[in-house]
């Protein structure tokens, strides 16, 4: 014990200073974590704000991350799968917490592919994100007990935020007819949050990411939006913006605006924090539903 | 699935279908005459080493004003110019021949418009400048290609007589007393201006399809310039049109659909063309003794 304090003094840190090390997969568990950690940790983020973590190619470096690490954040559900061969490559064996447990899991469709998969964007309910940050809340208490009272004092005033936000989101769509409650969008992770606020989400017709554009599947997208009379679109991370604009003016619907829903924006961005992520969208797709 | 539905609808249901294949239409009478000129001075690959060189002058523009087809057309236009003049001058003053000194500037071009691209923007973004969308084309960028081909036309009337001189017996013209380095300067310029034209509507990759795969099929089935030209234009509209209905009907990308479809006007025409195609060379009808007439289409 002596020996170890004295490594301490050596290195000039005093130890209950030492922020804790937390790796989180991406953007949005690392800022939960931050909201509950506050500057007790130093949270990493695997794939940072923007990054896809679907498709996330680790790096030696992430390794590196991740050996140095006390805790690891997973969101689990299939999303971080990744993680795990990461972990075994950088022969981390301390804790993990998944985030999404005691979620009712959902499942997805995914392209053409007619075998529905899990569907990993659980945190998109409100309700959902006070699981998660309940989960780690706990993970961080066991990880590091000194600092308990403040991570338990930080999550009940962050939970009480969440649960405003879930009744905001509530009220606000409440506002547009059922009927109404209908977008087309290219994002397929909505799936959670169609449920939990009763809105229909619908992919676009005929056109895909990761797919040229054919002269059919751009008529096949105009006359969905023409039958189903849907002028809430949100399409943007489709491959070519010129193709958009074309649609637009084919059928005279204006696009919804950026929706954020896998990762963050980066900080100063419209969806930089979790919250921001719901306080950039709901207005968006609110606004949006109302012209339907 | 009738024929109306399948050939017509497709035109009269959606405006984006009839602005592409106006599109198609300004981009062959303006690529099939520059083609067949290219095709008879033997500068066929020359077509298709401007279409990499303007890249990075298309990519600064892309920098600067964003996806903006007027800008990305003046930046190509001014890159392919440099590559082209630089190009000229080094053949002139070193060792080194055009087509050497050429492949030299336009590789290195390439590489500078693709490193340019991908310094702000993501990969996506270069796929953007590498591959148009006819797809996409709305009004100003309709009226930029048709001006474009009108211009080029004009041109053409107007320095027609010298620049097939210069295009066949350059000596002559110059004996003459003829500028023949300036004409082959405007016929750079024309070539680069009808690239661009392509740029918006088939990307840098393949707008060079839509000059080359026409004029080279037409010059397989007509003797004269002129009528090589008219040939040229009919198979590059008839492309766009095949091209679209086939990416409408079968969903296949745009830009690929049309210039594969020229491709096979191409290979149709080897096979069969009357003016020096495979079959009638090597299996000709045994009562004529002169070449077969044209035939009609």
């Amino acid at each position: 014990m002596r020996f170890l304090a004295a490594l301490f003094l050596l290195m000039g840190t005093p130890a209950e200073a030492a922020p804790l090390k937390v790796v989180a997969s991406f953007s949005i568990l690392g800022d939960i974590v931050h909201q509950i950690a506050g500057d007790h940790a130093e949270v990493t983020v695997l794939v940072g704000p923007n990054g896809d973590a679907h498709t996330f190619d680790p790096s030696p470096a992430d390794a590196a991350k991740l050996a140095g690490a006390a805790l690891v954040v997973s969101n689990g559900l299939g999303l971080d799968g990744w993680l795990d061969r990461l972990s075994a490559s950088a022969g981390y064996a301390g804790p993990r917490v998944v985030a999404s447990q005691g979620t009712t899991p959902r499942t997805m469709v995914e392209g053409e592919n007619p075998k529905p998969i899990t569907d990993p964007h659980a945190w998109q309910d409100a309700r959902n994100g006070l699981l998660y940050a309940l989960n780690i809340t706990a993970a961080l208490v066991k990880a590091d007990p000194a600092n308990a009272a403040d991570y338990e004092r930080h999550m009940q005033a962050y939970g009480m935020t969440l649960a405003m936000l879930d009744k905001t989101i509530r009220e606000k769509i409440a506002a547009i007819p059922k009927a109404k409650r209908r977008v087309i969008t290219s994002h397929d992770a909505f799936g959670y949050f169609g449920a939990a606020y009763g809105v229909t989400f619908l992919a676009p017709e005929g056109l895909s990411t990761d797919q040229e554009a054919s002269a059919g599947g751009v008529a096949r997208l105009i006359d969905q939006i023409r039958r189903e009379n849907i002028r809430a679109i949100f399409i943007e991370t489709m491959a070519d913006p010129r193709l958009i604009q074309t649609i637009a003016s084919e059928t005279g619907v204006e696009m919804g605006g950026a929706l954020y829903s896998d990762a963050l924006s980066p900080p100063g961005g419209p969806a930089a924090c979790y919250l921001c992520m719901f306080e950039n969208n709901v207005p968006k797709l609110v606004a949006a539903m109302a012209k339907n | 699935m009738g024929l109306y539905h399948s050939l017509i609808e497709p035109f009269v249901a959606y405006g984006f279908m009839r602005r592409a294949l106006a599109a198609s239409l300004a981009l062959a009478l303006g690529c099939g005459p520059i083609g067949v000129l290219l095709v008879l001075r033997r500068m066929s690959l020359m077509g298709d080493a401007m279409s990499h060189a303007i890249l990075p002058g298309a990519a600064i523009a892309f920098l600067l004003a964003g996806l903006s087809l007027p800008a990305m057309a003046f930046g190509g236009l001014i890159a392919g110019l440099c590559v082209a003049l630089l190009a000229g001058l080094v053949s002139r003053a070193t060792q080194l021949k055009e087509d050497a000194s050429l492949a030299g500037f336009y590789l290195t071009s390439l590489a500078l418009g693709v490193l340019i691209v991908s310094a702000r923007g993501s990969n996506v973004d270069l796929l953007h400048v590498l591959f148009g969308t006819i797809l996409s084309v709305d009004g100003p960028a309709l009226a930029l290609v048709a001006a474009i081909s009108s211009l080029t036309l004009l041109t053409l009337a107007v320095i027609w007589r010298p620049l097939i001189a210069e295009c066949f017996d350059p000596g002559f013209l110059r004996a003459v007393g003829g500028g023949g380095s300036a004409y082959h300067i405007i016929f750079l310029a024309l070539v680069v201006l009808n690239l661009v034209a392509g740029f918006q509507s088939l990307g840098t990759l393949m707008a060079v399809g839509m000059m080359m795969l026409p004029a080279a099929a037409a010059r397989l089935w007509a003797r004269d310039v002129w009528s090589m030209m008219l040939v040229a234009v009919a198979i590059a509209f008839g492309s766009g049109l095949i091209g679209l209905l086939a990416s409408y009907n079968f969903n296949t990308a745009s830009g690929p659909s049309i210039i594969l479809t020229a491709g096979l006007a191409y290979l149709g025409s080897i096979a069969l063309g009357g003016n020096g195609g495979l079959l009638p060379r090597y299996f000709p009808r045994p009562h004529y003794h002169t070449l077969p007439p044209e035939p009609a289409e």
